[in-house]
């Protein structure tokens, strides 16, 4: 909620009622001149490929006296233990703030806060980074800070124990907000709950974890056959490569990082309800499986998303919101990942007692797609708002860098965008009307409530079988030690 | 890091100062022209980029000058700004506007009826309701919905959006350069001819927007409550999304008051940066914007908050877990001392090296997060400087308040550190730097910047005001502004929930 958070409205993207043909005479906004766009072509960065493995992409950008960089490590959340979930996260935070073996994070801290620069490091499901962002003068001093902390950090005790209070308190937090709630439960219906995509840490989890198990973690994943950097700023490429292969190419390869095994079992169909007594709007969400973006079904995919939930002018826009009123925040899509399935999902909020009023109404909105099939005309808007934006995929050296990271780190083309493109101009309108009945079927979708189920227009099993999900938190197990977990009372 | 960020807007960033060569390498590739009818443009040239362009127009209106009984006024015109015009989104204007008259006449009754203290007829009002509810569907067959969006979305907008706050309504979106001249177009018809077609749905989505951010939002619900607490006078203590009982009472011919009153060229500023001519830009802008007409200025004045003379406390009960948050009224961001509360809200919060995560996180390890904010609700009146924390489990709000009284008494007491004063000037220099890359964060700052201080040269200079902060100013302001009787409040405490598994 900043400030253009606040009053934001939601925006996904274009479908439009079909216009009269006599109406086109009348829009002067038509007879505005479009001149061709000029040509840009974005400049690619450099590859480099160490013989140990790393792969380095470096991307020149002077237009400001910065420099930012990241490694992208191979191994996630999605590979820790069931026992230990939350490691990664208590990982990631404890590699910086614990310090490397000569300085305390503390003492980092002060280096480089008065440089005003950033050593950082994170986890996602699956990898981790450490990220560095400084003015150019002070590159040296900052990226020494990086590389030590990527090859021997010290993961120091004291901020382990920080950590995991800091975590204790955000598992007694996680119930405070609906949209927390619905976003954490929506990933459980669709891949199953014991999906390592689904884990959510607990306070045994969380206590379980030693600092051996951080360090072990190091050992095992931080290899620099596994690993991808990119810098992006004002350096010289030459002068730059030469700093990553003094500082890296000595770095003996590790095994290779092998990606787990990994089975999607979404929710069995029905509604999963969710009750909350603090709220006066309910948060749903009609649940199922995804696709990948290696799938030659994902150009039609995305443009029937654009037609269905992709902005102000898309089906369920037009319909729940500005139709009907019913809702704020309308949206979704089939989702697409990478490496795995994304996940499908139609999700609104609306009032306690429109709730059933708007389960139908997007259930309206899907049998629409068979009642009133989607136009030529529909699929062309969708497309030209697709090609029209597609400039601001690589409108910055910056997004072009993570564009390349992201090819390299998932084994995908490296032209991928490219490709892209041509794929969405490619698709038809027949091509949509294949994929749907493929990957949305009303009857198979799990759908989510969470809200205040006394204020509903209707109980939600007028609809069908309820099964109520119980989300309250397990208390923490019994222990002594540095960072004991909150007493029982706790939630 | 922080939830409280997320929580409270800033309208003025922190910014940075820069040497005045930046300025002045900066300033070639910026022009400012003032139109005859009072509205501001600032094209930003980047050359060598890609073809695509940012634009923010600015608004020196906000929620601040909604008028009693009708709050969220503001906010729901920034809703109409996406029904289109009396082109774009209809079907026949004309019969139209028409109609929509009649939904106006039928909606005044109905009120009219409704709000009777004395002597109102059930049925009558029945009648009157239904009376209105057909003038609306009757409108509706002339809308083509959303049409406007989707021009935009159409030709490739990108980030298409807008926002409301207590000082300002602002409108943005990216397009490729090619789109230039349709931008105009769009953008200026947004305030020449604008028709406040769907009212009384979108009233619904917004007032759905306030059930999402504050009333099933236990933060929300704070903020809410401390802002009342905290302003006894202006109306800074009002929710900028407006009060139920308003949202379900004020009209479509209130917007276009509101609209005809504050939406005047010379309130509004409009910044394009990207890959743009520059004369060929402002001679776009000036073809189109031009043509909107000028009006007199509002008197803006409002209430002047009175000083506070006790200590005020909001409890909120709730099924959440504990929050802490206080302010400290101090002046507007004209004043003399604007740097220093800048200064101290860096000092307090910014990484690993502020004041209070070092405290209350790192030492006494009471919070889970924990800062100070310069700038709350707005900035262009005297308003609050705030202090906001999470406690960790097992600790209570109120030792979160002696903590964050612990560190404000070491500022009162001893000077801060070379390195501290160091750093906090670094980071200023750096963050303006940083901000100069983005065309979507320029074209903000640039209208932004115009429109508070009438120069947008002033996001460089706010460098030299930080620069020119010392110890003696730091410990100064903290004397004067953070004492108990100029304090409020707020927490929510942690009350288990009756029943239900959602706790």
């Amino acid at each position: 909620m900043n400030a253009s958070e606040i009053r934001k409205l939601t925006f996904v993207a274009a479908f439009i009622v079909a216009l009269t043909s006599g109406l086109a005479a009348q829009e002067p906004w038509t007879k505005i001149p479009i001149a061709p766009l000029p040509a840009f072509h974005p400049q690619d960065p450099k590859r480099i490929a160490l013989p140990n493995g790393m792969v380095i992409f470096l991307q020149e950008d002077h237009e400001l006296p910065t420099i930012d960089g990241t490694a992208r490590i191979r191994g996630g959340a999605r590979s820790e233990p069931a026992a230990k979930v939350g490691l990664t996260r208590l990982y990631s935070e404890v590699w910086r703030t614990g310090g490397t073996k000569a300085e305390t994070g503390d003492q980092l801290d002060d280096f480089l806060e008065i440089r005003a620069a950033k050593v950082e490091t994170g986890a996602n499901d699956d990898s981790t980074t450490i990220s560095l962002s400084c003015l150019k003068d002070d590159f040296n001093d900052v990226f020494k800070i990086f590389s030590e902390l990527l090859r021997a950090p010290e993961f120091r005790e004291e901020k382990l124990d920080l950590a995991k209070r800091e975590a204790f308190d955000g598992i007694s937090r996680r119930n405070d907000e609906v949209s927390d709630i619905a976003h954490r439960e929506a990933i459980k219906l669709a891949y199953g709950p014991s999906n390592p995509y689904a884990h959510v840490p607990e306070y045994a989890t969380i206590s379980a974890v030693t600092r051996q198990d951080l360090v072990d973690w190091h050992h095992a994943y931080v290899h620099p056959n596994d690993i991808i950097i990119g810098f992006v700023g004002d350096f010289d490429s030459a002068q730059m490569e030469a700093t990553l292969r003094k500082a890296f190419g000595d770095w003996q390869k590790g095994p290779a990082a092998k990606a787990p095994e990994i089975h999607f079992e979404p929710a069995k169909p029905g509604y999963y309800l969710i009750k909350k007594e603090d709220v006066n709007q309910s948060n749903i969400r009609m649940i199922g499986l995804g696709t990948t973006r290696n799938n030659p079904d994902y150009y039609p995919i995305e443009v029937f998303n654009q037609v269905f939930t992709g902005g102000l002018a898309s089906r369920l826009m037009q319909s729940l919101r500005t139709a009907q009123g019913l809702a704020y925040s309308v949206g979704g899509g089939i989702g697409t990942r990478f490496d795995h399935p994304g996940i499908l999902q139609f999700a609104m909020g609306t009032k306690s007692s429109t709730t059933v009023e708007s389960i139908q109404g997007l259930y309206a909105q899907i049998d629409e797609l068979k009642t009133k099939p989607i136009t030529d005309d529909e699929i062309a808007r969708a497309k030209d708002s697709i090609l029209n934006a597609f400039v601001f995929n690589f409108d910055t050296p910056d997004k072009v860098l993570r564009e390349r990271m992201a090819y390299e780190f998932y084994g995908y083309p490296a032209d991928f965008l490219e490709r892209y493109r041509a794929g969405i101009e490619k698709v038809t309108t027949a091509d949509v009307a294949r994929i749907i009945p493929k990957y949305l079927h009303k009857d198979q979708l799990a759908v989510l409530v969470v809200g205040n189920s006394s204020d509903f227009d209707k109980p939600i099993s007028s609809l069908g079988p309820v099964k109520d999900v119980d989300i309250s938190i397990p208390p923490p197990p019994a222990q002594t030690g540095e960072a004991a977990a909150p007493g029982g009372k706790q939630p | 890091m922080s939830r409280i960020l997320k929580a409270i807007p800033v309208v003025l960033v922190l910014v940075a100062l820069c040497s005045a060569q930046d300025l002045a390498s900066f300033e070639k590739r910026v022009t400012v022209k003032k139109l005859p009818n009072g509205l501001t443009a600032v094209v930003c040239q980047r050359p060598d980029t890609a073809p695509v362009f940012s634009f923010f127009t600015n608004v020196d209106v906000g929620s601040v000058q909604d008028p009693m009984g009708k709050t969220g006024l503001a906010h729901m015109f920034e809703h109409m700004a996406f029904k289109g015009t009396d082109t774009i989104g209809t079907k026949n204007y004309a019969a139209e506007k028409a109609a929509l008259q009649k939904v106006e006449d039928a909606y005044a009754a109905y009120i009219h009826e409704r709000d009777k203290r004395v002597g109102r007829d059930e049925q009558k009002l029945k009648e009157l309701q239904i009376a209105w509810q057909g003038a609306v569907k009757e409108a509706q067959q002339y809308v083509i919905p959303n049409q406007f969006g989707e021009i935009i979305e159409r030709n490739g907008g990108e980030g298409m959006n807008a926002f409301t706050a207590e000082d300002q309504t602002a409108y943005f979106y990216s397009f490729p350069v090619n789109r230039l001249e349709l931008w105009a177009y769009l953008e200026s018809a947004r305030y020449s001819h604008p028709v406040f077609r769907e009212f009384y749905k979108e009233r619904n989505v917004v007032i759905e927007e306030r059930r999402m951010r504050t009333d099933s939002n236990p933060i929300g619900r704070l903020l809410e409550q401390f802002v009342e607490e905290a302003f006894a006078a202006h109306p800074y203590h009002r929710p900028d999304i407006g009060y139920i009982s308003d949202l379900n009472t004020f009209s479509a011919t209130d917007a276009q008051h509101f609209f005809d009153t504050y939406y005047i060229p010379s309130n509004m500023v409009v910044a394009v940066v990207g890959d743009v001519d520059p004369t060929q830009t402002m001679a776009v802008i000036e073809k189109y914007f031009g043509t909107i007409p000028s009006r007199d200025k509002p008197d803006e004045r409002t209430t002047t908050e009175p000083p506070q003379n006790s200590e005020r406390r909001v409890i909120l009960s709730e099924a959440s877990q504990p929050v802490y948050l206080e302010g400290y009224h101090r002046p507007d961001y004209r004043d003399k001392d604007d740097a220093v509360y800048d200064a101290l809200a860096d000092l307090l919060s910014e990484g690993r090296t502020s004041r209070l995560y070092r405290a209350l996180v790192r030492d006494k390890k009471i919070a889970s997060e924990a800062e100070g904010g310069a700038g709350y609700p707005g900035v262009k009146y005297p308003h609050i400087f705030y202090f906001f924390a999470l406690p960790m489990p097992g600790h209570k709000p109120e030792e979160i308040g002696d903590a964050i009284h612990a560190e404000i008494d070491r500022l009162k007491k001893e000077d801060i550190s070379d390195e501290e004063l160091k750093m906090m000037k670094t980071r200023a220099k750096a963050n303006l730097i940083r901000g100069l890359d983005s065309n979507e964060g320029l074209a903000q700052d640039l209208a932004v910047y115009q429109t508070l201080y009438g120069d947008w040269r002033e996001l460089f200079r706010s460098v030299d005001r930080i620069d020119a902060v010392t110890k003696a100013d730091i410990r100064r302001v903290a004397n004067q502004v953070f004492v108990p009787t100029n304090r409020t409040v707020g927490v929510i405490e942690n009350v288990p929930a009756t029943s239900g598994g959602a706790q």
